[in-house]
């Protein structure tokens, strides 16, 4: 990469630490810029900053900084960069940034993907990103016609002097636009220009992705790599004291058995012998202190602490007088919702290839936390976190599983590759990556609202138990406050609807369970117990519960408004046959609201059939509609298999779930027909990788209400609580 | 060594006779397109073509394998230009992309077996492929549309 242009770089970097709040701090960071200009696989004549590479072939590379695993990310960032440098789409090429802090998320300071903030916090990045590039371009188009800049315009990959007619492709100029000096400022386009933002532009990754050319994790294999499947304990926090690896050994293909402090692994050249010599491997474990752990039990803990009399809490929010707030309510009424945990069941187990080499270490990963995982690799390796290369591959699915501040199989991979001394291949079985933890926590959610005499809430307390995913991480300064984990009463704590006198508070419960982030994190329970609690209220209050909602939202006009579009369009209050219902939910996260109309119908037994799901989006300005459909579609989907289906429990310390028989997922033939519908907004852009997730299960317990008077407090739905017959 | 004929072309594999196809072609011949994701014919991400039947190469032997014609998501068709390749990137079907080879492979056969699916057809053909993205909607869109069929 001789022919960058250092000046262009260094402003480039410039301008986007000073966009950046770094709001995650106290990560070392690597200070190997280079790298990023070293991984780009061609050479290219024109290297405007850190995004955008330009071939004398004029194919136009959009370096993206953010893993796709689904979302369309791959599709959306290169399209906000390419619209502000008229690139001709056809030519545009995406390809995975290296792990360097050219790359850092503008926000958290760290290279990451989630938070649904890619789209949003990457906008002005890469649209100056593209406008530098197209003024660069221009300015060498001017300076080979010797003419005025301003009488240049770029279009479709070229650019043009109208006065003369004469056109130079972006190849052609790419080596003259790389001796330029970038402009201090530059003009962004007036949205109404844009050509491909605001476009249901189709997918970059379609073509790689039906035809198995797309290289998943799973799929990387380096020269001399041997693949490692690993024994790890039973019980979370137990460790081996005896192993006999002599049955593993012997199994052909088998080469080598090494132990690390988490596990055993038994290395093979691919994964079918490394799976018998690991099945075959004798150990013995001491199970440590959650030998006992069991999913009954742990519930009495919770609901002991779920009290509300005389046990402190953390308070969230506290409005009003909640005590007087319930004395002088008419009606009063309190119920318990209790949801499981949860694991993210991506559809590619985890893996990782890691190469510990002397004085630098090589991952192939599908990561979401490029910069963590770097830190914990450099620190095991012993080299600095500027040596080890991260190569972001597609990634199966995140959700975020594969955004772990512990970096658990990225830590695992290099170990085995530093004990073994050879590159390695780390392959979890579907049985590992189900009982291999960071689940969504479990929470036990106590909470009860006072009526006054029209039925309207005047007083509303929650109080929330659960495991904390922040605590002992390094999101702890950020994402806590004392024993409050804020991702455990989002969309609880801010809530829409006014109600004087509130209080939500938070007791975290004791922990072993390996807990994280689970698309849409806290939401993903906290607008089930909420907008279930709130329909209930409507019920006492002998209320629609659209309308009932709509007269706590009288100062939400944006709320109202997507509630609004979702219900008219769902049909919402139309007679529907014995047996079937209608739930509505509306809940907001990542900046986004989402409403969604829920049909369904319960046969006596107790079996759900989701019908249909009406879903209204507010996201702000949009990029790609087709993505914001998609990803609401997917969003409603997944929440749908765990309301159905979800739960991990466990028995004598050991997870009960350990694959798709017994942990499922939703199927094609239980899929509801799914209508989205966008609200041309202008408010600040929100995310929606994560926003259609939370209210689905609401929706569909407060139709399954409407179906059959029988109320779901509790996650996943069980047919035996609502059996009729 | 064990003779298996995949996408037309026969291979010498140096495997035991009991190993799952779906590894003979990850590990041993490199096709990689063909995923693995749940070992126990859960998942459907390993679907293949054997003779052309839809097959979970999860649960299939290279014994059984042996001397049957085995189609890949790399040998449905020259560079995607299989009816339902088309249709999957008109429909922008894909997200992660993961489970989407035993998908196609599974809509190709079902196409093979019923040119005009109903929808009856389509969900019994494809309920066994999970998508945790929730693809599915577009799924059946896309069948659709690769069989001309409009949709309703």
């Amino acid at each position: 990469m001789a022919k960058t242009n250092p000046p262009s770089r260094r402003e480039f970097l410039k301008k986007s630490a000073a966009a950046g709040g770094a709001l995650f701090i106290g990560f070392h960071l690597p200070s190997g810029v280079g790298k990023a200009l070293a991984a780009v696989k061609q050479p290219q004549a024109f290297a405007p900053n850190a995004f955008i590479r330009v071939g004398a072939d004029d194919v136009v590379t959009i370096l993206c900084n953010k893993s796709e695993m689904g979302q369309g990310v791959y599709t959306a960032l290169p399209m906000i960069a390419a619209d502000e440098m008229d690139a001709d789409w056809s030519r545009v090429r995406v390809e995975a940034a290296p792990a360097t802090p050219a790359y850092f998320h503008t926000t958290f300071g760290i290279q990451v993907t989630g938070g649904s903030t890619s789209v949003s916090t990457s906008y002005e990045q890469l649209r100056k990103a593209g406008a530098t590039a197209r003024a660069l371009l221009i300015a060498a188009a001017a300076e080979t016609w010797k003419v005025d800049p301003t009488s240049c315009r770029a279009e479709r990959g070229h650019v043009i002097h109208d006065g003369t007619g004469r056109r130079l492709s972006f190849g052609q100029l790419a080596s003259r636009a790389a001796t330029l000096t970038p402009p201090s400022d530059v003009t962004l386009k007036n949205p109404k220009d844009f050509t491909l933002i605001g476009r249901p532009i189709r997918r970059l990754d379609s073509r790689a992705k039906v035809t198995g050319q797309a290289q998943f994790g799973i799929d990387v294999k380096v020269p001399g790599m041997l693949t490692a499947v690993i024994a790890r304990p039973p019980v979370f926090g137990g460790t081996a004291t005896r192993v006999n690896a002599d049955n593993a050994k012997a199994i052909p293909g088998v080469k080598q058995v090494v132990q690390i402090d988490t596990g055993i692994a038994v290395l093979a050249e691919g994964f079918w012998p490394a799976k018998l010599g690991r099945d075959a491997l004798e150990i013995v474990w001491d199970h440590g202190p959650l030998a006992a752990l069991d999913t009954e039990t742990q519930g009495k803990v919770y609901a002991e602490l779920g009290k509300l009399e005389g046990s402190a809490a953390a308070v969230a929010v506290a409005r009003g007088d909640i005590v007087s707030g319930f004395a002088k309510a008419d009606t009063k009424l309190n119920a318990v919702y209790e949801l499981p945990y949860l694991a993210h069941a991506t559809m590619e187990p985890l893996n990782c290839v890691a190469h510990v080499k002397p004085e630098s270490v090589e991952i192939w990963t599908g990561t979401q936390m490029q910069t963590t995982d770097q830190a914990a690799a450099a620190q095991i390796a012993g080299v600095k976190p500027e040596q080890v290369v991260i190569h972001t591959m597609f990634l199966g699915g995140g959700f975020g599983r594969r955004a772990n501040p512990a970096a658990d199989f990225v830590k695992e991979a290099v170990k085995v590759s530093k004990a073994a001394g050879l590159p390695v291949k780390v392959v979890w079985t579907r049985e590992d990556d189900m009982r291999g933890g960071y689940y969504r926590p479990r929470t036990y959610n106590v909470i009860r609202a006072g009526l006054d005499a029209r039925g309207m809430p005047v007083a509303w307390q929650h109080r929330i138990v659960g495991q904390s995913i922040i605590k002992g991480t390094p999101f702890e300064p950020v994402l806590m406050k004392a024993e409050l984990d804020l991702t455990q009463v989002e969309g609880s704590a801010d809530m829409h609807y006014e109600v004087p006198n509130f209080l939500v508070d938070y007791k975290i419960a004791p922990g072993g369970v390996p807990v994280l982030w689970w698309r849409s994190v806290g939401h993903s329970f906290t607008a089930f117990v909420k907008e279930c609690f709130l329909d209930e209220c409507a019920a006492v209050a002998k209320q629609d519960p659209v309308a009932y909602r709509r007269l706590l939202l009288l100062n939400h006009p944006r709320v109202r408004g997507v509630m609004d579009l979702a219900a008219e369009k769902g049909g919402w209050g139309r007679l529907l046959p014995p047996g079937y219902g209608m739930g509505v939910a509306v809940h907001e996260s990542f900046g986004s609201l989402v409403a969604q109309v829920a049909e369904v119908s319960v046969t006596k037994a107790g079996e759900v059939t989701v019908h249909r799901v009406v879903c209204a989006v507010d996201c702000g300005p949009v990029v790609n509609p087709d993505t914001v459909r998609a990803q609401m579609e997917s969003g409603i989907v997944f929440g749908l298999s765990a309301a159905l289906y979800g739960e991990i429990t466990f028995k004598d310390g050991r997870v009960q779930q350990s694959n798709f028989h017994d942990y499922p997922i939703l199927r094609m033939d239980a899929m509801p027909k799914i209508e989205v519908f966008i609200v041309d907004s202008t408010a600040p852009m929100g995310g929606v990788g994560e926003p259609g997730t939370p209210p689905i299960a609401p929706a569909v317990a407060n139709a399954i209400f409407a179906a059959t008077g029988k109320r779901i407090r509790k996650l996943p739905i069980d047919p035996n609580d609502i059996k009729s017959a | 060594m064990i003779s298996l004929k995949v996408n037309g072309k026969t291979h010498r594999v140096d495997a035991s006779p009991d190993t799952p196809l779906l590894w003979v072609l990850r590990d041993n011949l490199g096709l990689t397109g063909t995923k693995y994701g749940c070992g126990i014919a859960q998942c459907g991400a390993c679907t293949v073509h054997v003779d052309g039947e839809p097959t979970r190469a999860c649960v299939t032997n290279l014994a059984n394998a042996a001397g049957k014609n085995i189609t890949t998501i790399e040998g449905l068709s020259k560079s995607g230009e299989h009816p339902v390749q088309r249709a999957w990137i008109e429909m922008d079907v894909v997200q992660c992309g993961y489970c989407q080879s035993g998908q196609i492979m599974a809509a190709a056969a079902l196409l093979e077996r019923h040119p005009h699916p109903s929808d009856a057809q389509i969900s019994e053909a494809m309920s066994g492929i999970l998508c945790r993205c929730g693809t599915y909607q577009r799924i059946r869109q896309a069948i659709k549309q690769a069989a001309g069929v409009k949709e309703a």
